[in-house]
């Protein structure tokens, strides 16, 4: 490996080394702020450390790893979504009365997978970059090791991701005896070229990737663990759950299909009738919950299903659009996330529908904020998630899917109902029970507010004046064809 | 440029109101008040300006227009015109957001300051959804009045306002998303045929289309304009949403909101598609006559003041959907005269109806009776709007039916004599809805403040408005003819494919 290899894969380096460095002062020094600083720090040089890479991007770093502006953009993302959520552990976890140190490190182990999937050209690095990612996840979920919920959560996905895992992993087997090769390039190369592939194996192969990918994305029907690891686990762990992981996951989703052209004909069926399922089972499922946290993990289900409409649609186009999606889908659910990490306390998160009656009398900021980011889940103007779907929804017109559009629009009509049956909730006003409910509690975090605040401004900006992100995009799939 | 003041005076506004409320509870009011008098009086100057135009032989034409680059990778501009059709309702939207703040001067007591920011929003909303001719602008400002009115419904409402809120949201959203993809439609193949990749209105008029996209297009654009209008049988959120909304709300929901789906007909439906529409005038005259008559009996069964009048709407708003698929220019000028007299005498009926329920606590007609011995003025106003609703001689509306009548009549026969029978049911249920709210004896005693001197001015406002356009309506005509010729003109278009 050459100077330049290791200049394209500074963004890993520093962050292993902030690891280290983290871990080192925790098992010297206990402190959460000193902690959770450091972390912060190690994060925020790795996103500094981007610009160096970049300066040497595009470039293959052994089989395993590519440093192009494609990995660089999603890496840029997990990692300032990874900022967030540390910003909101710090609020959340300083209310409880645990070891809280450890979490940071569990969190800066989990991005460095995830960005390690948005770099990986070949099914090894995929595969460890998720199992990194997961390891750390399952002891995130179950940090609150005193609360039943928590434990369960963290068990339930333990087993769950093994098992997917494993079914990945027999994918890749499949597709590595059909193709010869795990790398995707010269996958690609192969399924161009080859007249008599083996299908029986191929495609076996593929679904079962796909069902390995679609458990990470929480897609019907390997959406069961959503609602139950949403609930469970700590407020700012579900919100690393809903970005990082499934952003990280799209991203190689992408990649991957983009390079391999494979998602035309069975393929291209089976992954429609996942979205449509999603779709209709994300939305339908969410009318049914008095839960704030398993209405967003449904609500989650449905997102992931107009991805992946954006994704089936093909082309630049439609990566696009997905991408754009995905950022909007990003800032919404962290600030949605964030409302309730916020108004959460050291006995429990704020997730009853309850604990939202009449939030917009005694705390409108707050309810401003969370309304914002309803309308924006629901689609609606001024919001990133607005223009999203807008842009999914032009491009399943452009490439002719009605069908799919359809699906979307319909179900999409569903879903306004729950969002308004929260933000209903936000604006009654207060009875004599809420006197309990957690939204009565004193003044929230000032940094939580500010970054919430802040995630508000950027949603707005991107409903309203789209254009310097549309063209970071097009400049980033530009180099993803080449 | 005079185009984007109109709307960011109301958006200011409407944040000023917000965050002067902690303060004082009548300086949002002052505030909306002088906003919206302000825009009221920079509309009339333009109407004033453009006198010039609007001599009976122009034909179209935008007499303001301003452009600006929004999302240039899609082809999005920020594109505001006005002609003489957006002129009128423009200046209607902002006569009637000026009665919408006064009937709720007292009314509204509670969030006062969030109040007026929904109110200046909804006026901003609708104001932009009557300027843009930029198919992605006018489908934003079509979303986005709905979210203040929305709130306006929510939480200043009656009894059953969630379930009205909710349904009226779910109704619009649903319908706004098919014309969504209507609009994408339209765009890929106007792309398609050029190479442009535009929203423009002016670019997208005689987009070549085959007929089936064509048929398929159309509907989606009807659907919206057709629920929001409300055309039967997609009225049914529209008695909920009317009844359960605050005064001003009702004022809105009526008056303005309800005529943007009229507008929508007008300017996009014929003119992009006609010989779509051509086609389907036919049942769209035929559903406009069944909401007449749907909506005349389903008033006279009401019991309750706002649901009758709510009702009644749905029957004269089958006038504009009749007037409008006729395509004539009787029949044209009649569906405008109809959107403009009907958004004042029903404003009128419905702050007469928030008025009593203000003072009475009740909406229920069997609790009235008699109350012109108690509050002979508002009982005087009472019985002016619903002659001027059941299309009195001398009044606004009795033009507007009349001409939209001789217009349709030249197009069918039956259809249009079918739809004089739902003036007559219009007479009966007026009549009924008099007797038995003002007329016999007080039998339940009531003893009741008469109207104060802030509400004497609105009336009279509302009245004078309603005489001069039954008097003397030659300047709404004048000023709509030159732009009825230009829409009719592009409908006319040669399309080739």
């Amino acid at each position: 490996m050459s100077t330049t290899d290791f200049t394209a894969l500074t963004p890993l380096l520093v962050m292993t080394g902030a690891l280290v460095i983290t871990m080192l002062v925790v098992s010297f020094h206990r402190n959460h702020f000193l902690t959770a600083s450091l972390t912060f720090l190690g994060l925020g040089a790795a996103l500094g450390s981007l610009n160096m890479a970049a300066s040497v991007a595009p470039r293959q770093v052994t089989p395993l790893l590519i440093v192009d502006s494609f990995a660089l953009f999603y890496g840029g993302l997990v990692i300032l979504t990874a900022l967030a959520v540390v910003v909101l552990s710090y609020g959340y976890f300083e209310k409880h009365e645990c070891l809280r140190e450890e979490l940071y490190l569990l969190l800066l182990v989990s991005t460095l997978g995830s960005v390690a999937l948005t770099m990986s050209s070949h099914f090894v690095s995929f595969f460890l970059g998720l199992e990194v990612l997961s390891i750390g996840l399952y002891t995130m979920v179950a940090y609150l090791r005193g609360a039943r919920l928590s434990l369960e959560a963290g068990i339930k996905y333990l087993i769950l991701a093994a098992a997917s895992a494993a079914f990945l992993i027999f994918g890749m087997a499949l597709i590595y005896a059909a193709l010869g090769s795990m790398d995707f390039g010269a996958m690609a190369a192969k399924l161009a070229g080859g007249a008599d592939l083996p299908r029986a194996l191929l495609l076996p192969g593929l679904a079962l990737f796909v069902a390995g990918i679609g458990f990470k994305l929480a897609v019907v029907p390997f959406h069961m663990w959503t609602p139950d690891i949403y609930e469970g686990a700590p407020a700012p762990v579900t919100a690393f759950v809903a970005t990082v992981s499934k952003g990280a996951m799209f991203a190689l989703l992408l990649r991957y299909f983009y390079q391999t052209q494979q998602n035309t004909g069975a393929v291209f069926l089976g992954l429609s009738l996942i979205a449509v399922a999603s779709m209709f089972a994300g939305n339908l499922l969410a009318l049914l919950q008095e839960n704030v946290k398993r209405i967003l993990a449904y609500s989650s289900i449905a997102h992931l299903g107009y991805l992946l409409v954006a994704f089936l649609t093909g082309g630049e186009a439609g990566v696009q659009a997905a991408t754009f999606y995905l950022v909007a889908y990003i800032v919404t659910i962290l600030g949605a996330l964030g409302i309730v990490a916020l108004l959460s306390n050291g006995t429990r998160d704020a997730d009853r529908l309850e604990d939202y009656r009449g939030l917009f009398w005694r705390q409108p900021l707050l309810a401003g904020i969370f309304t914002a980011m309803l309308l924006s889940l629901a689609g609606i103007p001024l919001t990133g998630g607005f223009l999203g779907k807008f842009y999914i929804v032009a491009a399943g017109v452009s490439a002719r899917q009605w069908g799919l559009v359809f699906v979307l629009v319909l179900t999409s009509a569903i879903g306004l109902f729950y969002y308004l049956r929260i933000l209903v909730t936000m604006y009654s006003r207060p009875t004599e029970a809420a006197g309990e409910s957690l939204a009565y509690r004193a003044p929230p975090s000032t940094t939580g507010s500010l970054l919430l605040a802040g995630l508000t401004m950027l949603l707005v900006w991107l409903g309203v004046y789209p254009s310097p992100m549309l063209h970071v995009i097009a400049m980033m799939t530009a180099a993803l064809g080449s | 440029m005079i185009l984007l003041w109109l709307i960011l005076i109301l958006l200011a506004a409407g944040l000023l109101s917000w965050l002067t409320a902690r303060w004082s509870h009548s300086l949002p009011r002052w505030i909306t008040l002088l906003a919206v008098s302000l825009d009221l009086i920079l509309g009339l100057m333009l109407w004033n300006r453009h006198t010039d135009l609007l001599t009976s032989s122009a034909v179209g034409g935008w007499f303001e227009q301003a452009s600006w680059d929004w999302i240039p990778e899609f082809g999005i501009r920020f594109q505001l015109a006005l002609d003489g059709l957006s002129l009128i309702l423009v200046i209607l939207t902002l006569f009637l957001g000026i009665i919408a703040v006064l009937a709720s001067w007292t009314e509204i007591q509670e969030e006062v300051g969030f109040f007026h920011f929904n109110l200046n929003w909804i006026l901003a909303g609708i104001t932009s959804v009557f300027l843009a001719v930029d198919l992605f602008l006018f489908y934003f400002a079509w979303e986005l009045m709905l979210i203040p009115m929305y709130f306006l419904i929510a939480m200043w409402g009656h009894e059953r306002r969630v379930y009205a809120a909710i349904k009226f949201f779910i109704f619009t959203q649903l319908s706004g998303l098919l014309m969504l993809l209507a609009i994408l439609g339209l765009y890929f193949a106007h792309h398609a045929n050029t190479g442009v990749y535009t929203f423009s209105y002016s670019d997208l008029l005689g987009t070549a289309l085959d007929p089936g996209l064509a048929r398929w297009l159309m509907l989606g654009f009807f659907i919206a304009f057709a629920v929001k209008l409300p055309m039967f049988p997609f009225h049914t959120w529209l008695p909920d949403a009317h009844t359960e909304a605050p005064t001003a709300g009702s004022v809105i929901l009526a008056g303005l909101l309800l005529k943007t789906g009229g507008y929508g007909l007008l300017r996009f439906v014929l003119p992009l598609f006609p010989e779509a529409s051509r086609e389907f005038a036919p049942i769209a005259m035929a559903l406009a006559v069944t909401g007449i008559l749907y909506g005349a009996v389903m008033a006279f069964a009401q019991t309750d003041f706002k649901r009758l009048v709510a009702y009644s709407s749905v029957s004269h708003l089958g006038f504009v959907l009749l007037g409008v698929f006729s395509w004539n220019e009787w029949a044209l000028q009649g569906a405008l005269m109809q959107m403009v007299c009907h958004g004042v005498s029903t404003g009128g009926l419905f702050f007469v109806a928030g008025a009593l329920q203000h003072r009475m606590h009740t909406r229920e007609l069997g609790r009235m009776g008699g109350l012109w011995s108690t509050i002979p003025v508002m009982s005087g106003a009472g019985l002016f709007f619903i002659m001027a609703s059941l299309g009195l001689p001398g009044l606004g509306n009795f033009v507007a039916e009349f001409l939209v009548l001789i217009g349709a009549f030249r197009v069918d026969v039956t259809l249009a004599s079918l739809a004089t029978v739902g003036i007559l049911v219009g007479t009966i249920y007026g009549l009924k809805l008099m007797q038995q709210a003002f007329h016999g004896p007080n039998v339940h005693d009531w003893k009741l403040r008469d109207l104060s001197f802030r509400e004497i001015v609105l009336v009279a406002m509302m009245a004078v408005a309603l005489i001069w356009l039954g008097l003397y309506p030659q300047p709404v005509l004048d000023a709509f003819v030159p732009a009825m010729r230009g829409l009719q003109q592009a409908s006319a278009l040669e399309r080739t494919l």
